[in-house]
C-alpha cells in the first residue's frame, strides 16, 4: 500500500464531531435599567436563570494525512472537545461559573464565539473550519474564520 | 471570525407544480405526481440565518423578539395552512417549488432592518433541501 490517503485533487475533507452539554444561564445588561432589561429581554432575564441541552457540532478541514488517511482522528477531537468546552461549561451557570464568559452575556453567539477561541489553537492537523452551537432544536449560531474561503461570505 | 444566527421555522401549505405553458401531458412528464390537479401538502420547515455584528448591549446579531413576529408575519401567516398557487400573488405566475420558495422567502426577509439575512435553507420533507443566498459563485 503506497499510503493509507486518496489523492484530493485540490478538493477539501470536512470532519464534525458533535458533543452536548447542559448549563444555565440568564440575559441581563448591568449598564440597561430593570425595566429595560425586562423589556430587552423578555423571559430570558428571570435573574433565577434557566437552562439549555446544548448541542455543539465542531468541523475541521484538511486533507487527509497520507499515513492515517484522516484529517485529524476524531478521538483527538473529542477529547480536546471535552476539556475545552465540556468541562468548562457542563451543569455549570454560565453567568457565574465560566471566566471566560465574564462581563459577557451568554448569547448563543457570544458562547459559540468565545468557543471558537478556545479550540482554535489546540487544532493543530486540519483547521477550525466551523463551531455550530444549538441551544435548542430550532435555534443556532455558527462562527467561521472569515477569511476562510469554504465558509460564508461577508 | 464570523458569526451568524439561524432560527428555524414552520409552516404547513399545500401546492401544486404546473406549468401553464406546458401541455398536460409534458405536466405529467415532468412534474409527475406533484402535478396532481387537486394539490397536495407538505410540513415545511424554514431556517433563516442572519448575520451582522453583535451588539455588545445585547451580545446578540439580532433579538428574537423582534425576528419572530418579523417572520410570523412575513412568512408564517402569509403561507401556513395556504394552498401556495391560489394565496401567495407571487405563485400565481411563478410555479411553487421549493427552489421558487426559497428565492420569494428571502425577497420578503431581506427587507429587516436589525441584521442582514444571509441565507434561506428550506425542508420540504425530511428528506429534500433546498437553499438560497446572495453570495457569489
Amino acid at each position: 500500500m503506497e499510503g493509507a490517503g486518496l489523492p484530493g485533487e485540490g478538493g477539501m475533507i470536512r470532519i464534525t464531531r458533535k458533543v452536548e452539554f447542559s448549563a444555565a444561564h440568564f440575559y441581563h445588561n448591568p449598564a440597561l435599567s430593570a425595566e429595560e432589561n425586562r423589556r430587552v429581554f423578555g423571559k430570558c432575564n428571570n435573574p433565577h436563570g434557566h437552562g439549555h441541552n446544548y448541542v455543539l457540532e465542531v468541523t475541521i478541514a484538511g486533507e487527509p494525512d497520507p499515513k492515517t488517511g484522516m484529517v485529524l482522528d476524531l478521538k483527538e477531537l473529542k477529547d480536546i472537545l471535552q476539556q475545552e468546552v465540556v468541562e468548562l461549561m457542563d451543569h455549570r451557570n454560565l453567568n457565574h461559573e465560566v471566566p471566560e464568559l465574564a462581563g459577557k452575556i451568554p448569547t448563543c453567539e457570544n458562547i459559540a464565539a468565545v468557543i471558537w477561541q478556545l479550540l482554535e489553537p489546540r487544532i493543530t492537523k486540519g483547521k477550525l473550519d466551523r463551531v455550530r452551537l444549538y441551544e435548542s432544536p430550532d435555534l443556532f449560531a455558527d462562527c467561521t474564520a472569515e477569511t476562510n474561503g469554504a465558509g460564508p461570505r461577508a | 471570525m464570523k458569526l451568524t444566527l439561524t432560527r428555524r421555522y414552520k409552516f404547513a401549505a399545500s401546492h401544486r407544480l404546473h406549468n401553464p405553458e406546458l401541455s398536460e401531458q409534458e405536466n405529467r412528464a415532468l412534474y409527475g405526481k406533484c402535478n396532481s390537479p387537486y394539490g397536495h401538502g407538505h410540513n415545511y420547515l424554514v431556517e433563516v440565518t442572519m448575520t451582522g455584528p453583535v451588539d455588545a448591549a445585547t451580545g446578540m446579531i439580532t433579538n428574537l423578539g423582534e425576528l419572530d413576529p418579523f417572520v410570523q408575519r412575513e412568512v408564517v401567516d402569509a403561507f401556513d395552512y395556504r394552498y401556495l398557487n391560489e394565496e401567495v400573488p407571487q405563485f400565481q405566475a411563478v410555479v411553487p417549488t421549493t427552489e421558487n420558495l426559497c428565492r420569494e422567502i428571502f425577497r420578503r426577509l431581506k427587507k429587516y432592518r436589525a441584521a442582514r439575512l444571509e441565507r434561506i435553507r428550506i425542508e420540504e420533507t425530511g428528506k429534500n433541501s433546498f437553499e438560497y443566498s446572495e453570495e457569489m459563485a
